[in-house]
């Protein structure tokens, strides 16, 4: 990089275009100030044409590709789509997901919010809880997993344990068909957990005491206050974070993939995790893309309500 | 918070006795349920891996291992090979932190400062990936990284392939450039009256002011990298060059129980030691970067 020794007018910074033809000299040293923004741009445009970009085109066109690594891709037209929709698993795959998102939504979303809510009342050992409850979102999540694939191993499992310590018929858990899908959901919301409450405290410290005040004033009961003060004050980062939440555990992999296998019977087979598997155990590339490309397009309508929300909320 | 701001229960309502007692019920049921829920997996974990293996598949199990084995920490350490998987994943964290830190931050400053023609076109680009989930684009980027356009070079298993991708963080960029737009002008302008070049402004100026937000997105691009299973999965094949959250898995199979929890343990500390150290800022970060948008 030169040393820029000309001296440039400070006196106006937004600087205005010059009425008349620039004179050659500015014209040099607009195109060096040019040079100097785009040097300073560059390695990081590369990146993101390479591994952002060029992948997103890519995928779009490697669906109507019959593509094997080494060997010049072929246009196949819909092909890849046609075999992917036809794939028992398919079916399957979608169904775990979105049923995996919804239980997430269920189960991982009402307990934050409770959780935040009786956490802002405690005056005592705030650093203690938030730090508490934020320890698994710090544990690797494939240590997590293992960890959880432990507790629910039918024999020793601690699972199983704890059941049994308060008489209560064992389960399957990963084991059975019926319990793999909701027995995933509860690790991932274990381990995520963190993240979404102290989101809702950092929320609900902003909403002004003077609302719980007027409210109790007018003879509002304790649910009446959450119903009326609370939940209204906080409505906006609970769509948000449902919405990224959704975005995030429609791309489940990680649980799936570590504890079950996809298993028992395809029951916990995912979307990201067939992809997975047509890229890396059938090599069928172009299948992969195909599928990438219906997932891009769900939750890119996802991440464009998402954007949409923040900004509008963000100007007013 | 300040101590006196009012919430959803009013302090009248605590100082009655009534309200004392239920408040200190509640107290302790939520002291507990946190220690059972998420302090007590991670002390199965970490004193699961001092029992023996017949200790560990008994039931009813044991609170308190009857005899340590710490030597099977020492086992897990030779026999998974953990110093060269905890190596790799160093080596793919630091490195990811340095290009993003200087790339995105060098981005960030042209985007914000230097006006550069199009730079809007371009911030919108970059934008629009926060679009695009990630994990939706993996093989697609997989084959770039298998065979990198115009110089057709293969980076898999070559820690470049976590490097360069993470730089394409469309939030950690935005983050600094967003920081970058509220430096005050005319510090930067005084700067270079001084005869300081923009690579001199950057450096000398802006970031030192940018300590903040320079320490957010470090503690992000170094946690991205640690905890990620699935790209390291796909491009590193090669098992001397796989991170440990691969190799665990990976190897799971093939070692006794004990001696898997036991490297689990030390595969977690550490993030969980990072986030101890810097737990204030962490935590706070998460609170603030949400409420504003």
């Amino acid at each position: 990089m030169t040393k820029t020794a000309e001296r440039r007018p400070v006196a106006h910074p937004p600087v205005p275009p010059p009425p008349t033809p620039a004179p050659a000299g500015r014209r040099r040293r607009r195109l060096a100030d040019q040079a100097r923004a785009y040097g300073f741009l560059l390695g990081g445009l590369l990146c993101f044409a390479l591994f952002s970009w060029y992948p997103a085109i890519r995928a779009v066109v490697i669906s109507f590709q019959k593509y094997t690594p080494g060997s010049p891709p072929e246009w196949a037209g819909t092909a890849n789509f046609t075999r992917v929709l036809h794939d028992p698993e398919f079916a399957d795959a979608w169904r775990n997901t979105l049923a995996f998102t919804l239980l997430a939504l269920l189960i991982g979303f009402a307990i934050p919010f409770v959780l935040a809510l009786v956490l802002n009342e405690l005056r005592h050992a705030k650093a203690f809880f938030r730090v508490v409850v934020y320890l698994p979102v710090m544990i690797p999540p494939v240590v997590s997993a293992l960890l959880w694939k432990w507790f629910y191993d039918p024999g020793a499992g601690l699972a199983n344990e704890a059941l049994r310590l308060v008489h209560l018929p064992t389960s399957h858990w990963t084991n059975g068909t019926g319990t793999a899908l909701v027995s995933l959901v509860l690790v991932a919301t274990w381990a995520n957990m963190g993240g979404t409450v102290l989101v809702y405290l950092a929320a609900l410290q902003s909403i002004p005491g003077e609302l719980y005040e007027a409210a109790e004033l007018d003879g509002a009961s304790l649910l009446q206050r959450v119903r009326h003060v609370t939940v209204p004050q906080t409505r906006f980062v609970i769509l948000m974070l449902m919405l990224l939440q959704i975005i995030a555990t429609m791309q489940v992999f990680t649980e799936p993939f570590v504890i079950t296998g996809g298993g028992p019977e395809n029951s916990t087979v995912t979307v990201l995790y067939l992809i997975y598997k047509y890229a890396f155990l059938y090599n069928d590339f172009g299948g992969a893309c195909a599928l990438s490309v219906m997932l891009l397009v769900l939750l890119g309508a996802f991440s464009a309500l998402y954007l949409r929300l923040t900004r509008t909320e963000g100007d007013t | 918070m300040t101590p006196g701001t009012r919430t959803l229960i009013s302090p009248a309502a605590l100082a009655r006795p009534r309200g004392k007692a239920l408040y200190w019920t509640v107290f302790t049921a939520v002291v507990v349920l946190f220690a059972l829920a998420f302090l007590f997996p991670v002390y199965w974990m970490v004193t699961g891996a001092l029992k023996s293996p017949d200790e560990v598949a008994r039931t009813p199990p044991t609170l308190l291992p009857e005899h340590w084995h710490p030597g099977r920490y020492t086992d897990a350490w030779e026999l998974m090979e953990l110093p060269r998987h905890l190596g790799n994943t160093l080596v793919q964290a630091a490195g990811a932190w340095a290009f993003q830190l200087v790339l995105c931050t060098a981005a960030a400053y042209s985007l914000s400062k230097l006006r550069p023609a199009f730079g809007k076109v371009v911030l919108g680009g970059i934008l629009a990936t926060l679009m695009v989930p990630a994990q939706a684009l993996v093989v697609p980027k997989y084959l770039t990284i298998a065979d990198l356009p115009l110089i057709h070079t293969n980076l898999l298993n070559d820690p470049l392939a976590v490097w360069l991708p993470a730089v394409a963080n469309a939030f950690n960029l935005y983050l600094l450039k967003r920081f970058f737009d509220q430096l005050p002008r005319d510090v930067l302008e005084a700067a270079e009256i001084d005869g300081a070049g923009k690579l001199r402004v950057l450096w000398s100026v802006v970031l030192p002011m940018s300590r903040p937000v320079l320490g957010v997105v470090s503690i992000f691009a170094l946690v991205a990298v640690w905890q990620d299973f699935l790209w390291p999965l796909m491009v590193f094949s090669d098992t001397g060059e796989q991170p440990i959250s691969v190799a665990l898995v990976q190897l799971s199979q093939n070692v006794q129980l004990t001696v898997l929890i036991a490297a689990m343990v030390i595969a977690s500390i550490p993030m969980v030691a990072l986030f101890l150290v810097f737990q204030r800022h962490i935590i706070a970060g998460i609170g603030a970067g949400s409420t504003k948008g």
